[in-house]
């Protein structure tokens, strides 16, 4: 009796186990994804703050009239 | 919360695979309906945010199939000593409709052109979105029925069962919903740094992401 009992459990340990795996596995693949959407925005913001301060730099070197 | 039903005395403790189980195969169903009346309204309107919300809502409903072939497997395992039985309408149907669904991204990403892929993909999903609850609602008229039915487990057990099933039901849309939301915004922010990067591109040699994806293009 007590084998079948603790046969039951592990089944169900088994399949709550396969959904927390699930979403972990999902949550696991967007914070992936969250990773490189930011490694993307710092790029962009860097290549923004170059373009904005060579353009500043160049309007100094202008001859004032 | 699963534990705070008492344990069936036809099934013991496995009965408790239900509270996972059933919630993730309705959820999931609902999912691909809805993913249905999504493509309608993208067909209706031609705004893609309707293609991107049944795309992310098809995609999470596929995950969580998954889940509930695993699950109910391991159920059929501990209760009929298979992990599946090919007779049992109920189980076929679902296998059939998660098979159906395997075929979305594949078609997606078989189609270069955004335009036809989001449109082609939103037929697809009406189309598969009206066979779900043909199918479904066509093996509960049948009889012989041997896959216990959600219906049946919280009319006839005691009250304690019907809420935690509830309380099951309303956390797994919950967590489906929030899901969505989650990867909806994850690809609204790709997409705005792709128009963001063509935008730099223009005068600039910045490189831009190569190759194309099943997800909607915004």
């Amino acid at each position: 009796m007590s084998t079948i009992a603790a046969t039951g459990n592990n089944y169900v340990a088994a399949a709550y186990l396969v959904f927390l795996f699930l979403v972990l596995s999902y949550l696991a693949i967007m914070a992936t994804k969250l990773s490189r959407i930011e490694r993307q925005v710092v790029e962009i913001s860097e290549l923004v703050e170059a373009r904005a301060a060579s353009g500043a730099s160049e309007r100094a070197k202008e001859p004032v009239a | 919360m699963a534990f705070y039903a008492p344990t069936d005395a036809d099934q013991g403790i496995i009965q408790k695979i239900f509270y996972v189980h059933v919630p993730m195969a309705i959820v999931a169903l609902c999912g691909f309906i809805a993913g249905g009346i999504f493509a309608v309204m993208h067909l209706r309107t031609r705004d893609r945010r309707w293609d991107m919300r049944s795309y992310v809502t098809i995609h999470l409903s596929i995950v969580l199939a998954v889940g509930v072939l695993l699950t109910g497997s391991i159920w059929a395992r501990a209760s009929w000593g298979q992990w599946f039985v090919w007779d049992e309408p109920m189980l076929v149907v679902f296998l059939i409709v998660f098979l159906l669904y395997a075929t979305y991204q594949p078609l997606r990403f078989s189609i270069e052109d955004p335009e036809k892929q989001s449109r082609y993909a939103s037929v697809f999903a009406i189309t598969a979105g009206a066979f779900v609850p043909l199918c479904f609602g066509a093996v509960r008229m049948a009889e012989n029925l041997t896959h216990p039915q959600a219906g049946t487990m919280t009319t006839s057990g005691p009250s304690s069962v019907t809420i935690t099933f509830l309380v099951s039901l309303v956390g797994m849309s919950l967590l489906f919903v929030t899901l969505c939301r989650y990867e909806m915004a994850s690809k609204n922010a790709t997409s705005k740094l792709r128009s963001l990067r063509r935008r730099l591109a223009g005068d600039d040699d910045f490189p831009l992401p190569a190759g194309r994806s099943a997800a909607p293009q915004l």
